[in-house]
């Protein structure tokens, strides 16, 4: 890794523009920040570092749980009287720490092979982030009694509400076709996300 | 005032909307989406299209950094490349992540015409499909609060305690990535959230307004989809709760399907792990989303619009509306016959 490429891979990306500014070191997006007051953590200090462009240091936090903690919920975007999105930054810090594999580096960045399992092959292989065959009770015990009803009972619970849910054509958690699902499949293979899962996988097993 | 006002306005399409689903509101809320549906349908007389060919915009995965910018672009581009295949141009989003999405999308390819254009390769590639942006793009709560007032027209209930008459004090949870992410694609934006207050407004119910009224629900999207995370997003939904205590609550009404999954499930939890309950009288408060609110005045019956699958009960609010409902088909399936009871523990059972 030679001195330029993190600065220039942070630059590099579309958000860059949007994301930071001209920040005057206010504090605001810290103050709002829901992640600030749980974790050890200040987005201020992150533009700030991002600003200095200093090799050393973005390999540091780049490699660190520090770019990990934002929620993504982008309270700090309408409060920044400078129009910066810290939270939005946060989104390319991330990108550019996995593809240059420091990501494993971190316990949290280290989570994103978990992430890429469950939420990466949800959409891949049922067309949704998020279904109510993968949500296990078990390991959501505050999901409460209530879905544990849902879950165990799916096909009474959402088939009274549409006779279509699991099955073919529109409606309540229809069955995605193999044509729809076809498309995403090369989706993520024309523009890249299967190469960057290849190179969460592949770091991940080199750091074990 | 007025001329300021009017920066929080947006436009909504009167009709011919392309509806696509949320993946979080069809499993938590699966009631939701088609009674929205059958709200336009029959009860307002607008056309609705729903393509079952639709996927998921890809935006859990986008904001937990493991779906790549121009792959959550590209799958989205394949939904606006469905709408034109199909003839609308009035795009409603169900999810709010997706608005917001959707949302930065837009903005990023009209800063950027470069970029849309290399997305337009990419799905051409793909999938041999063109696209064109929505002529109109909104969230589904402003369908709801665009025709608030003709609900109201029409409405079997108002949101009132039936006994006294006063009006039912209720909570709005605007999602973060309605109003925050482009507060001038939300009604009111962030700062003066109108949305949800138009609706609980022209329904007769009173809004509550409490310190921590614009605080995020706590998702946090890797801190409550990670396991080892959750302590995050409970703390931050124990912020507003605490918040909003004092106030004594009804209700509270989110038009995010993950907000109002994370207040309904995370007051569980905290109750069975610390003994804490928000609402008045030692209850929890019941919470509800858009479509479910707008059903209840409109005398749908509860259980057939979903209110089962919350964890919190919901049959004291019924009782202090007066919408009747009967007990013996909570749990019942499609031809009424019981599935069995979720095991409660702890519970306030009704």
């Amino acid at each position: 890794m030679n001195k330029q490429d993190l600065s220039g891979l942070i630059m590099a990306d579309p958000r860059y523009s949007e994301a930071c500014r001209s920040c005057m070191n206010c504090g605001v997006c810290t103050a709002i920040c829901p992640a600030s007051g749980y974790y050890d953590y200040d987005p201020r200090v992150i533009v700030n570092l991002v600003r200095e462009s200093d090799e050393e240091t973005l390999t540091d936090m780049l490699s660190s749980d520090l770019i990990w903690y934002c929620g993504q919920c982008m309270s700090c975007k309408p409060r920044c009287p400078r129009g910066n999105i810290p939270g939005v930054l946060i989104q390319i810090l991330r990108a550019v720490s996995i593809n240059t594999g420091l990501f494993v580096h971190s316990a949290l960045g280290r989570q994103q092979l978990a992430i890429k399992r469950s939420i990466g092959h949800n959409i891949l292989e049922t067309g949704y982030c998020v279904h109510p065959t993968r949500v296990d009770p078990e390991t959501h015990p505050e999901q409460g009694p209530v879905w544990a009803w849902m879950s165990n009972n799916a096909d009474q619970v959402y088939g009274r509400f549409d006779k279509g849910y699991d099955k073919a054509g529109p409606g309540l958690l229809r069955k995605i076709s193999p044509e729809a699902l076809g498309d995403l499949d090369r989706i993520f293979e024309v523009t890249g996300c299967k190469k960057l899962w290849n190179t969460i996988e592949t770091e991940s097993e080199k750091h074990i | 005032m007025k001329k300021y006002w009017k920066d929080y306005q947006k436009d909504i399409a009167e009709d011919n909307y392309f509806y696509v689903r949320s993946c979080i509101r069809q499993n938590f809320f699966p009631g939701a989406e088609n009674l929205f549906i059958d709200i336009l349908r029959n009860k307002l007389g607008k056309v609705v299209f729903e393509d079952a060919d639709h996927t998921t915009c890809t935006g859990i995965g986008y904001h937990t950094d493991i779906v790549p910018l121009e792959t959550t672009m590209t799958v989205v581009a394949r939904q606006f490349a469905l709408m034109k295949e199909k003839g609308f141009k009035n795009l409603v989003v169900s999810c709010v992540t997706s608005f917001g999405l959707y949302s930065e999308i837009l903005d990023l390819w009209k800063h950027q015409p470069e970029l849309k254009k290399k997305i337009a390769g990419y799905l051409v590639e793909a999938t041999g499909r063109i696209f064109d942006e929505p002529g109109n793009m909104v969230h589904a709560s402003d369908i709801l609060y665009k025709y608030r007032h003709e609900i109201a027209a029409i409405a079997k209930h108002k949101l009132v305690d039936k006994e006294t008459g006063e009006p039912l004090k209720i909570v709005d949870h605007i999602g973060c990535h309605y109003a925050k992410t482009f507060p001038e694609r939300g009604v009111g934006g962030s700062e003066f959230p109108q949305v949800l207050t138009g609706l609980i407004n022209a329904w007769g119910g009173s809004t509550v307004d409490y310190p921590e009224r614009r605080h995020c629900c706590g998702f946090g999207f890797r801190n409550y989809l990670v396991q080892a995370n959750r302590g995050y997003s409970i703390s931050q939904s124990k912020i507003k709760l605490e918040s909003m205590q004092p106030y004594e609550p009804d209700l509270i009404v989110a038009n995010c399907p993950g907000c109002a999954m994370f207040l309904d499930r995370w007051q569980y939890t905290l109750e069975e792990t610390e003994g804490s309950v928000y609402g008045p009288n030692d209850r929890k408060i019941p919470v509800v989303t858009h479509e479910e609110l707008a059903g209840l005045v409109l005398g749908y019956d509860p259980w057939e619009i979903g209110l089962q699958t919350h964890q919190v009960p919901v049959e004291e609010m019924l009782d202090k509306i007066g919408i009747e409902y009967d007990p013996d088909l909570k749990y019942a399936d499609r031809q009424g016959n019981l599935i069995g009871n979720p095991e409660m523990i702890n519970q306030q059972v009704c």
